[in-house]
């Protein structure tokens, strides 16, 4: 007996002017399974996915949907065809009740009470079957991102989709929320649903799916079952190279204390407390790793040190502290005492994107005596300087004249990295060094971090992904709730112990 | 101050919060479907023009309004095109669209009428004619209630009454209707109509098509229902002012109800009391005429609370990978 496929799309071609976002793409997906398309940043899955949505026309192709051919102008034919997908960023109405967000576009009629009616319905009768329990009436901007994607997930579900594709469904969500998706998923599955999960990490791909295909450079390099193949070989195909997944460090060699905090309190502007009270130390030539759940005060930590933000308590650098308010509690000073910041959020607070590369490879050390000529900038060196930063870091593509914004995630990390470990800092904050970064630029910039530490400076990493925390740290402390669960060595510890951790038990507990 | 004095002005505020509060409604059309509108001020003036003109070269009020709503639509079209189709700047075309009323109106007047700019008075059929709603006269004689239904609601011309029911409408086609969910969701977030299969397009111009009728009733109601001609310039800063009720009024029909209101009896008063004794002080006519314009600025300053205006007001909507 042959079964049709779900989706069966044959070689299909797309490109945008010069570039070829989608070279003849083949792909069977089969019905109930959970299908996984992995590639860095700008491989094409999103292109392929947009012309499954009806986004986009492809040039050359064929779309098969149970084996019947099928022609997908727009979304309203995408929907019809019974393919729901849930975006990378949500498309929800943040204002809208989880009702009103579900019947948007699919309402039985001119009239809205009938319509809110039936999903209020349907919508308790979806939640009792693959338990997706959504309060009906929470405003989306009430709930949590977690929340918001089960709306989307309800949303397609109500709209009778039988194919879910969600593109980088975790790049928002914590480890538990994670988690929580894929037992959803797999639930999904169990009840007969398709499922296409567009990932670049390695790790989902493996816990999750039942089959991968590799995408790079536009086209599909493999399809094989994911039981049969490692986390080493599909970075290879992903990449095109071999790739090294695990951070490739010597023990560290701590010297003298850089950084001190000393019962550190950060009160934010609604008043509430964000850090209660923490105190740690940050030797020269060491890497501490703060773990934590998002939103447990290691961001105000962050900020603070960085001089976004006010505290109280004390801070101190190589010995002598630090003004934390005030005039000279600015980033300003904090960089002229030897502390450089790479921000969490690098698109808002690490560059400016309409700027040009070399523009941005200046921000914060426009003062900087070799930039000037006089009154005047000097533009020529900043830019000599920038191609510099460009070619020791590998951005690519290497043109300063760029701007930040038609880099991929991880150029762009790699030109605020270049900006701030060229200038030789004490003391590097560094916050989510990797979020939405592809696998080749991690390895990389893991690199640059290990590297800067060899060099005997005290590094501060900020991450919410654990396996980073683990691998690049010498040291971590946990943060929860604004306080420190307790410090723990990552050859003594594991996943789960953080875990509980970060969940507010403290060591004593574990 | 007595109760007849009282029940005069809220009468004549009645009548002027009229215009306002259609140009403010029209604007919350187009607003709550992301499209900002600061051509409210042009629309009407353009549709008082061409409602007086045709009213008096047909002797009917009904072809001047309905010329007046078509003249406002063409002006609500070249919006459309211009921040919708060509995802131009929505305050340029808007200042685009006031400019282009401003001179159209009089160089047009100029040429047929030869009268400075004005189009001739009107009379009878050419002017909107009060309504005496019913039992006006019998309900007179009722003690508080019976002077305040015959004086205040009583005796106006049929633009007010549409324009009163026009809010209740605007409620339910806004908060109970398919079109205004989507309405309003295509001006917090016109990717997820998009990708629910909706047209982004479509709904914006549905939206900036019935500000552009309610414009033209506006401007109808100035110059056939207000006023008995046109006059240059005669919507003085009127669609400014519905723009600035509309932000008081947190962009919700009822409270754009009050708001225009509000506004609509601060005209009567200086209206009313050219310069205003409180017995200390006398306040001058200059300032009470500036009373609407000063409680503008006060309001556009913010310092009526916090107003969340549509989130995706004012920017074209292009739609991402």
């Amino acid at each position: 007996m042959t079964t049709a496929p779900a989706i069966e799309l044959k070689g299909i071609s797309k490109a945008f002017g010069p570039v070829q976002a989608n070279k003849d793409i083949s792909i069977r997906v089969m019905p109930g399974t959970i299908h996984g398309i992995i590639g860095e940043n700008g491989a094409g899955k999103s292109t392929l996915m947009s012309i499954l949505y009806g986004f986009y026309k492809a040039d050359k192709g064929e779309i098969y949907i149970s084996g019947e051919k099928v022609s997908i102008p727009d979304s309203q034919a995408a929907i019809a065809a019974g393919i729901g997908m849930v975006f990378q960023h949500f498309k929800l109405v943040e204002n809208f009740t989880v009702l009103e967000n579900v019947i948007l576009g699919a309402e039985d009629g001119a009239l809205l009470a009938p319509s809110l009616r039936k999903a209020r319905k349907d919508l308790a009768a979806l939640a009792a079957e693959y338990e997706l329990n959504v309060d009906p009436d929470a405003l989306i901007q009430d709930i949590g991102v977690g929340m918001q994607q089960r709306v989307e997930i309800l949303k397609a579900l109500y709209r009778q989709a039988d194919i879910l594709i969600l593109d980088e469904p975790t790049g928002v969500l914590t480890p538990a929320e994670a988690d929580q998706l894929f037992r959803i998923l797999h639930r999904l599955k169990d009840e007969g649903k398709t499922i296409i999960l567009i990932t670049h990490k390695l790790r989902e791909i493996m816990e999750a799916t039942d089959t991968v295909s590799v995408m790079r450079r536009g086209e599909m390099t493999a399809t094989v079952k994911t039981s049969e193949t490692s986390p080493q070989a599909l970075a290879e195909l992903m990449v095109g190279r071999k790739v090294l997944l695990r951070v490739d460090k010597s023990p560290a060699q701590p010297g003298e204390k850089v950084l001190e905090v000393e019962n550190l309190k950060v009160v934010d502007s609604k008043g509430v407390v964000r850090i209660k009270g923490i105190s740690f130390e940050v030797r020269a030539g060491e890497i501490l790793g703060i773990a934590g759940v998002a939103g447990n005060g290691q961001s105000e930590l962050l900020e603070v040190l960085g001089g976004m933000r006010n505290g109280t308590g004390t801070i101190r650098v190589n010995g002598q502290d630090l003004d934390l308010t005030g005039k000279f509690s600015d980033a300003r000073s904090r960089r002229k005492r030897g502390i450089a910041h790479v921000p969490e959020d690098r698109q808002r607070e690490g560059l400016i994107m309409d700027f040009k590369a070399w523009e941005n490879t200046a921000f914060g050390y426009d003062d900087d005596e070799a930039y000037q000529t006089g009154l005047l900038m000097n533009n020529a060196a900043i830019r000599e300087d920038a191609e510099g930063k460009i070619e020791r870091f590998d951005v690519r593509p290497a043109n300063a004249d760029l701007e930040a914004k038609s880099f991929s995630g991880g150029n762009q990390q790699k030109l605020v990295l270049a900006r701030e470990i060229e200038r030789d800092p004490d003391l590097l904050l560094v916050g989510q060094p990797t979020r939405g970064v592809d696998i080749g630029a991690i390895e990389f910039i893991h690199q640059q971090i290990v590297a800067l530490r060899d060099k005997g400076k005290a590094i501060l990493l900020v991450s919410v992904e654990l396996e980073e925390i683990l691998s690049l740290s010498d040291r971590i402390a946990v943060i929860f709730d604004g306080q420190l669960m307790g410090e723990r060595l990552p050859a003594e510890t594991d996943e789960k112990e953080l875990g509980l951790m970060m969940a507010g038990m403290t060591g004593e507990d574990t | 101050m007595d109760y007849l004095t009282i029940l005069q002005i809220l009468d004549s505020a009645l009548r002027l919060a009229t215009p306002l509060l259609f140009a403010c409604l029209a604007g919350l059309f187009s607003e709550r479907a992301g499209i900002f509108d600061i051509g409210l001020e042009g629309k009407m003036l353009i549709a008082a023009f061409f409602s007086a003109a045709t009213a008096y070269s047909t002797g009917s009020v009904w072809l001047g309004m309905l010329a007046g709503v078509a003249a406002s639509l063409v002006l609500s079209g070249i919006h459309g095109l211009a921040s919708i189709t060509f995802r131009g700047n929505q305050l340029i075309s808007g200042v685009a669209i006031n400019f282009l009323a401003s001179g159209l109106t009089v160089l047009i007047g100029l040429s047929w009428f030869k009268l400075g700019g004005q189009t001739p008075a009107l009379q009878g059929d050419a002017r909107f004619q009060g309504i005496d709603l019913p039992f006006a006269e019998a309900l007179s004689g009722v003690p508080v209630f019976g002077p305040l239904y015959s004086e205040v609601l009583s005796g106006h011309t049929f633009l007010v009454y549409i324009a009163l029911l026009c809010v209740p409408l605007t409620w339910y086609v806004l908060f109970r209707t398919r079109f205004g969910l989507r309405l309003r969701a295509v001006g917090e977030n016109p990717a997820a109509v998009d990708t629910a299969g909706i047209s982004v397009v479509g709904l914006r111009y549905a939206a900036v098509a019935i500000c552009g009728v309610l414009c033209g009733l506006a401007g109808a109601y100035l110059a056939t229902g207000l006023g008995a001609s046109f006059v240059k310039e005669m919507t003085a800063g009127r669609g400014y002012i519905a723009l600035a009720a509309l932000i008081f009024a947190k962009w919700r029909p009822w409270y754009a109800l009050y708001a225009t209101f509000l506004f609509g009896l601060l005209e009567a008063i200086s209206n009313r009391y050219p310069s205003l004794d409180l017995g200390f002080i006398t306040l001058p006519s200059q300032f009470m005429q500036a009373l609407p314009y000063i409680l503008t600025v006060v309001i556009l300053a913010g310092f009526v609370g916090k107003a969340t205006p549509p989130r995706a007001g004012g920017e074209p909507y292009v739609k991402e990978r």
